[in-house]
């Protein structure tokens, strides 16, 4: 097991965003996090990264228990982040903001193989003639890609994608889910929050189903799918996601 | 002992009052538009100018010379937000510091040309209340009681008048406002402007405390930030607030060490609460 | 290292080396004291270049590293008779710790609220200083001829400072290149970007924070004894001005942050200015506000400083314009 959450519970004053939420992630797995939209989603990405800390609960990640340690902590261990709002280092190149992941995650490169990973990783997703641009001249969909090459530069054991897909098109999304399978492919286990629901469905190996902060199924995209529960709380009619299969 | 220590404790409150004046004209706007307006001490000293010519060249009672250095001080405010804070108001933190310090430098530069830095004062004595073994001078009594005047004042203005309520909107989600309709930049020039005019206000009435010079408005600028933060940037009662445990630290401490040593406990109280709670004391806890 | 070969390196520490080596052979007092004041200039703008430029944390109060380190080293020469090598590098050690441990604290503040405790903080080293009697209290401390007399007199040693300020400024242009172009660097730029992403991405920003702190705060220590040693003497209200901390970051905005010559031209332009306005018959008595309307005037419409207009502007110029 790659990634253990057990029994994390995180409040915000008065609003419980998560309660209980259990789930085990094996390496090389591609996980699924799906939901309605404040569902805690985002909010558990944070828990697992350091970013917020829980009232209750672990997360392990590789055996450590990583509940407490600060978000620069647990990227070094290899764990590595592409947000759903996109936060590109606007003023430095694209290469440089690609280095920032390289020399400051697993694998802590020097400047000059950093930058020969940055690119590596850029070409990867598509934008190595962009290199030396100001990251913040790029448009949405660049900046997206972006920010999953600096996830990648860092070399990570697992990667969390939140929502990559948002605001791409047909053609732009199915590239991305080809790189998602590469990530896999290359030995990277996946844990991915995304709306698209035929591209989720479609690429993940079990789904996790989160509502008001608790998790109220798991298991593979078909058996999720026909849960009377998750179709009530999210996906609305049930013949959508028996054709949204079929696809 | 007991009763000097009594005197220097209320004089200090009493002061403390007016202190609370001043330091709610910077944490309105601070609350308002994330701006910390460096001019805030200049602006102070230019009340005190203010009252001060209207006084002895007008013969005009200083109390009464608040009303125009207030609205002298209003204008001051809508001029200084179209000319230094407007262009920077969604620039990073820095711009806004160093664009309103550069106003800070410029009023000092002119006014010490015009007014050279020799001590000015207000000579009008209304003698003291002597309350059991206490000797109060009523210059500070009005002066508190002028200051919750204003403090009632502004909050009326900010919960029961149309423009009140708008800032209130605007401090809240600028673009929330806008899309409501209200006029964002009028409002915001218009709160840089009741901030100005607090601390001109404030001015005035300290210059009928003590004598002063165009410098002056700076101790009482660096005071201004350390009640902020005692009381919650943003929080024009917390102000008032912070500057009545300003005023007491001050009657307080030269009881028990020499005077030279306030200084140093005001800012050191000022970098620990901003380390230790920086939403002050009435503000909310931060994550 | 390639960078060596990188004209970015070189003519910044170039500028500075020709400039003292002019006013060495001349050797002529008055072309020294101006010499001085500009490479003081340069290198307290340098050094608080290193901090607001490279992690954007912007540190209104940043003098007081000058006149904590002015008031240790001075205190050294003058009353237990070091030599002024030892001494100045014992009060930039101590600005650097002070740094280090203030800043833990402080450093955690963002934005607005860092800027506000950098005041308070100067604030109060001024106001403990004033009530701190080994360091003469209100009063300060005046120079103990004999320290002179270690150089061969006041004039020598006047001449010595002034070598020693010239080595630190070409130093402190050699950190702030070095520092730009490493890995540390890169996460300080990061940091200054967005703070919260950095972190994600695995840079320590607590720890690098710090020690950029305590960087930026030695060398305004060193400077501040030479300055004081070549006074001869010093009080609370010259160690700590407000004023010259603003003047600080005036010069590192007019000239460009997060450059290396950015800091120098912005300082010599500024100096030049002020010199300029305080000669000038109609300037004079509106000095003040003279710079305050130019500090104003960039603010409002050249922000990125006369060198970042330029880098920006003719980009081929960004590989020599360092």
């Amino acid at each position: 097991m790659i990634l253990q959450v057990q029994e994390v519970s995180k409040r915000f004053g008065g609003l419980q965003a998560l309660t209980d939420v259990n789930f085990d992630l094996a390496e090389r797995e591609i996980l699924g996090l799906i939901g309605p939209n404040g569902a805690g989603k985002t909010t558990l990405f944070n828990v697992i990264n350091g970013v917020y800390t829980p009232e209750q609960g672990r997360v392990l990640f590789r055996g450590e228990d990583i509940t407490r340690l600060p978000s620069y902590e647990v990227a070094r261990r290899g764990l590595a982040r592409a947000h759903q709002v996109v936060r590109p280092l606007a003023d430095l190149s694209v290469r440089e903001n690609v280095m920032v992941g390289a020399c400051f995650g697993r694998e802590h490169h020097g400047l000059r193989p950093a930058a020969r990973l940055a690119d590596e990783s850029l070409d990867r997703v598509g934008l190595a003639d962009r290199a030396d641009q100001p990251a913040g001249s790029l448009n949405v969909a660049q900046k997206k890609r972006l920010e999953m090459a600096r996830a990648l530069a860092a070399r990570p054991y697992l990667i969390l994608l939140d929502e990559v897909l948002a605001g791409l098109n047909p053609s732009e999304i199915a590239a991305m889910m080809d790189t998602v399978r590469s990530i896999r492919e290359d030995g990277t286990t996946i844990l991915m929050i995304e709306h698209v629901m035929q591209a989720i469905m479609s690429v993940s190996d079990r789904i996790l189903v989160l509502d008001y902060g608790t998790l109220i199924a798991t298991g593979p995209p078909e058996e999720v799918a026909n849960n009377p529960q998750v179709i009530e709380a999210y996906l609305g009619d049930p013949n959508l996601t028996a054709r949204l299969l079929a696809e | 002992m007991l009763d000097q220590l009594v005197a220097s404790l209320t004089d200090g409150i009493l002061l403390g009052f007016v202190y609370g004046v001043a330091a709610m004209g910077l944490t309105l706007i601070w609350g308002v538009m994330e701006v910390i307006n460096l001019a805030h001490g200049p602006v102070i000293a230019l009340g005190m100018f203010g009252t001060y010519l209207l006084f002895t060249h007008l013969g005009l009672n200083p109390y009464l010379a608040l009303i125009p250095v207030a609205g002298m001080g209003l204008l001051l405010g809508l001029v200084i937000y179209v000319i230094a804070v407007q262009r920077v108001i969604n620039a990073p933190p820095l711009s806004s510091l160093l664009s309103t310090f550069a106003v800070n430098m410029i009023i000092i530069g002119v006014c010490t040309a015009i007014f050279s830095t020799s001590p000015q004062n207000i000579n009008y004595s209304l003698g003291s209340l002597s309350v059991a073994f206490l000797n109060i001078n009523y210059s500070r009594l009005i002066g508190a009681l002028g200051a919750i005047l204003v403090t009632a004042g502004l909050y009326s203005f900010l919960y029961f008048t149309r423009p009140g309520k708008a800032i209130r909107a605007v401090a809240n989600n600028r673009a929330a406002a806008e899309l409501m309709g209200i006029p964002s930049g009028q409002m915001l020039a218009l709160t840089f402007g009741l901030g100005t005019m607090l601390a001109a206000v404030a001015g005035g009435l300290i210059a009928t405390f003590f004598p002063f010079t165009i410098l002056s408005g700076s101790p009482y600028e660096l005071k201004s930030f350390v009640i902020c933060v005692l009381g919650g940037l943003g929080n024009p009662l917390g102000a008032l607030l912070g500057g009545l445990i300003l005023g007491f630290l001050e009657g307080l401490i030269p009881a028990f060490l020499p005077v030279s040593w306030v200084p140093v406990l005001e800012f050191g109280l000022f970098v620990l609460v901003l380390l230790v709670r920086p939403t002050g004391l009435l503000g909310e806890p931060s994550k | 290292m390639n960078f060596w070969r990188r004209p970015g390196f070189w003519i910044p520490l170039a500028i500075v080396a020709v400039w003292g080596g002019v006013v060495l052979l001349v050797h002529q007092d008055l072309m020294r004291e101006t010499a001085f004041i500009l490479l003081m200039a340069v290198a307290l703008a340098s050094s608080l270049n290193i901090l607001l430029g490279y992690t954007g944390y912007v540190s209104f109060g940043h003098i007081v590293f000058f006149g904590l380190g002015g008031y240790t080293g001075f205190y050294l020469l003058s009353v237990q008779g070091w030599s002024l090598i030892p001494a100045a590098l014992c009060g930039g050690l101590l600005a650097a710790v002070v740094a280090g441990l203030v800043g833990a604290a402080v450093l955690r503040l963002r934005g607005a609220y860092f800027a506000l405790a950098t005041i308070g903080i100067n604030e109060a080293a001024r106001a403990f200083v004033s009530n701190f009697g080994p360091f003469g209290g209100p009063i300060g401390l005046s120079i103990n001829f004999s320290a002179y007399q270690k150089y061969g007199g006041a004039g020598d040693a006047l001449w010595y400072t002034f070598i020693f300020l010239w080595i630190i400024t070409m130093v402190i242009l050699l950190v702030s290149y070095l520092v730009k172009n490493s890995r540390f660097g890169l996460g300080l730029m990061a940091i200054r970007e967005d703070e919260d992403a950095a972190m994600v991405m695995g840079v320590k920003a607590p720890r690098a924070k710090n020690i950029t702190f305590m960087i930026s705060a030695f060398f305004p220590g060193v400077i501040g004894t030479l300055y004081f040693f070549k006074n001869g003497n010093l009080e609370p209200g010259d160690a700590f001005q407000l004023n010259m901390s603003i003047e600080m970051l005036v010069m590192v905005m007019l000239g460009g942050i997060g450059t290396i010559l950015g800091p120098m031209a912005g300082a010599v332009g500024y100096q030049w200015l002020r010199g300029y306005l305080l000669t000038s018959p109609i300037f004079k008595n509106l000095q003040l506000a003279f710079a305050g309307a130019i500090l104003l005037l960039i603010i409002l419409f050249v922000p990125a400083g006369a060198i970042g207009w330029v880098r920006h502007r003719f980009r081929r110029l960004q590989r020599v314009l360092e």
